[in-house]
């Protein structure tokens, strides 16, 4: 069933247009991400599902329930901001059952759904507090909990961690997702942060300018970028980007770089792919397909000179030159090769992207 | 540790130089005040025989008593008693009313976006700019024609209009610091415009509602000009009624009387400036949510 359908949704303010032709089917259960840098539109699409903006053109039905005209209260959704939006007035008690108190919901009732839920973020001690008493955790935890008293067809999610220290939002990310996997909500959650969407979702949204430049599974965006927008935002460190040019070699394609110093052997292109031969293409490797070698003949190998080094503990990220451009790749931590010298480097050349230079999509 | 000598410090001539024209102006502003409070517990025999400005050979309370209850304001007896009660039955709900529609209109202004929103507040702020003489004949027509000429009736409501862009002016400007998506919120969980105005605006407001009921409490009964012009005889404000009683000046002088009237016809705006004064220059520069 579907939960959420949104079918050409535009918006125009004055002369500006911040969306356009928004298409998106998120299914019952769905865990929905929509992710994009600031000023993308995904804020603004969030406001008009929840009813709190108007739409220029299109239709937005939530439980195939058509939302024209249909203000925010009876749209049967619950929204957790970025500011957590707590009545400062409030206990945290009050907060919970404001929303219940307008619509009417007995008294009796209402304690026995505010202590469930308080349960289950384990804001209990906390309920006779204000927020100006909270920590930023617990204010998180009290949205939620607003939220979540509601049992809404749809959860709406804005940015709901970015106010949040580095530490606390890995933990409170973890936990949503818990809470996801235990309640089976359909959510759509807004972010900026390409992590916290990979973490999350079931399915992104990936937004630029108003359009939504990919609707997939977070491996498929990942791993099978729709754009080059898609590929260097989606991943941290982000997709090398590199000028190529396909050529046919007794051993099947290759993917010449440059001075056709570096010559990579390319899976088997498949359907419109194969028309490719011979012109130039964009090149995207992610930086962790370029590796330090484990054995001598693991699989194709390059030659580069390293320029840079950064450990982080975890992985060493060297920044090395291939064929004048500079390219980043993720290596075991105890690869440290010195800045100046000539290293050998493993290439996964499976999971390359190609992409039209032009349009910018994605070909093979 | 001593403090090193005051004379020799290098500050000194500085801070001398600071103090005293801060001193000489502070008299000079001071001294009608106290040239007033020194008469109203002299006798006028007293002021008449010797100065306006001097000390009370003794000193003499029964000047508030009788101005109070006994004292003639143009051929009425009944002292400044029932002009005072007028007074406070203008002011009363004058401010209340004038101080709740200011938060509602600001309310409204601040936190929703309706057709037309910047032109209504521009148009309600004109009015803090316009001189209360230029609304006098209008104000005479529409009292005229609800007749209410001559009553305090009339004067809540001239106080009450002529306040409310004061007010609005005060709460829009506090209200925009209520963060947006607060109402969102609020609109999400399902109340509506007055629901959200009563359960959440207002309990943030408490600073610009006092700042709101000093201001238009002190204007309103400090008011004069309305007071005159709008009523007369023993439905004037206590501000009015001073003025027909200074008319027997010239032939009568009555000073010691007239400077206890004085004084407590001030004494409500200072009660009310002394209980909230600190919260109005708080509320003044303070956001709703910090």
């Amino acid at each position: 069933m579907s939960a959420l359908s949104i079918a050409n949704v535009g918006k125009r303010y004055g002369s500006l247009d911040v969306l356009h032709g928004i298409e998106l089917e998120i299914k019952s259960g769905e865990f929905c991400v929509l992710v994009g840098p600031s000023g993308c539109g995904k804020s603004t699409l969030l406001n008009i599902i929840a009813g709190l903006d108007t739409l220029s053109t299109g239709d937005i039905r939530i439980g195939g329930r058509p939302m024209q005209g249909v203000a925010a209260r009876d749209r049967d959704i619950a929204m957790v901001f970025q500011t957590y939006a707590l009545y400062p007035s409030m206990t945290v008690r009050g907060n919970m059952t404001f929303g219940m108190e307008c619509r009417r919901v007995p008294k009796a009732e209402q304690a026995v759904i505010v202590d469930r839920v308080a349960k289950l973020l384990q804001i209990e001690t906390l309920l006779d507090r204000r927020p100006a008493q909270l920590s930023g955790g617990q204010r998180q935890r009290v949205a939620m909990g607003r939220a979540l008293v509601r049992d809404p067809l749809l959860f709406l999610f804005d940015e709901p961690l970015s106010n949040l220290d580095a530490k606390l939002r890995v933990e409170m990310r973890m936990e949503i997702k818990r809470l996801h996997a235990r309640l089976g909500s359909t959510i759509v959650y807004v972010t900026h942060d390409q992590i916290e969407a990979m973490t999350l979702a079931t399915r992104i949204a990936v937004m630029q300018h108003g359009r939504v430049q990919q609707f997939a599974d977070p491996d498929t965006v990942y791993n099978r970028p729709a754009n080059l927008f898609v590929a260097r935002f989606m991943g941290a460190p982000p997709m090398n980007t590199l000028p190529a040019c396909v050529e046919m070699s007794a051993s099947g394609p290759m993917a010449v770089l440059g001075d056709a110093s570096v010559r990579l052997a390319l899976p088997e292109l498949a359907g419109d792919a194969a028309a490719w031969c011979n012109r130039p293409v964009i090149l995207g490797i992610r930086p962790e397909c370029i590796t330090a070698p484990v054995r001598a003949d693991d699989g194709v190998t390059i030659e580069a000179l390293v320029d840079m080094i950064e450990p982080t503990g975890a992985e060493t990220i060297v920044l090395l030159r291939l064929a004048g451009h500079q390219v980043l790749a993720r290596a075991a931590a105890d690869f440290r090769p010195a800045p100046g010298s000539i290293a050998r480097f493993t290439v996964d050349t499976a999971r390359l992207c190609l992409f039209d230079p032009e349009t910018e999509r994605l070909i093979g | 540790m001593p403090r090193p000598h005051v004379l020799g410090h290098p500050h000194y001539w500085q801070r001398l130089a600071i103090y005293i024209p801060l001193c000489a102006f502070a008299l000079f502003f001071l001294l009608p005040i106290a040239v007033v409070l020194v008469n109203s517990v002299r006798s006028t025999q007293d002021i008449l025989a010797t100065s306006v400005i001097g000390w009370p050979a003794h000193v003499l309370w029964s000047n508030f008593a009788f101005t109070w209850s006994r004292f003639c304001i143009a051929e009425h007896c009944t002292g400044i008693a029932p002009y005072f009660s007028n007074s406070l039955v203008m002011v009363v709900p004058a401010t209340i009313v004038s101080t709740l529609l200011g938060a509602l209109n600001g309310y409204a202004l601040a936190l929703w976006r309706f057709r037309g929103d910047r032109v209504v507040f521009a148009i309600i702020t004109l009015g803090v700019f316009l001189p209360a003489q230029m609304n006098l004949v209008p104000w005479v027509i529409v009292l005229r024609e609800l007749g209410l000429f001559n009553t305090i009736a009339g004067l809540v409501l001239i106080h009450v209009v002529q306040g409310m862009s004061f007010t609005t002016l005060f709460c829009r400007n506090y209200f925009v610091s209520i963060p947006a998506d607060l109402i969102k919120a609020a609109r999400i969980d399902g109340a509506g415009f007055l629901r959200i105005f009563w359960r959440i605006v207002l309990p943030l407001s408490p600073p610009i509602l006092i700042v709101t009921v000093i201001w238009q409490f002190t204007g309103i009964w400090n008011e004069f000009l309305y007071g005159v012009t709008f009523s007369a005889g023993e439905n004037q404000p206590v501000t009015a009624a001073l003025i027909a009683l200074s008319a027997h000046i010239s032939s009568e002088p009555q000073y010691a009387e007239q400077s206890a009237a004085v004084l407590m016809a001030a004494g409500p705006p200072l009660l009310i400036y002394m209980l909230g004064g600190r919260y109005f220059v708080r509320g003044l520069t303070a956001g709703a949510v910090k």
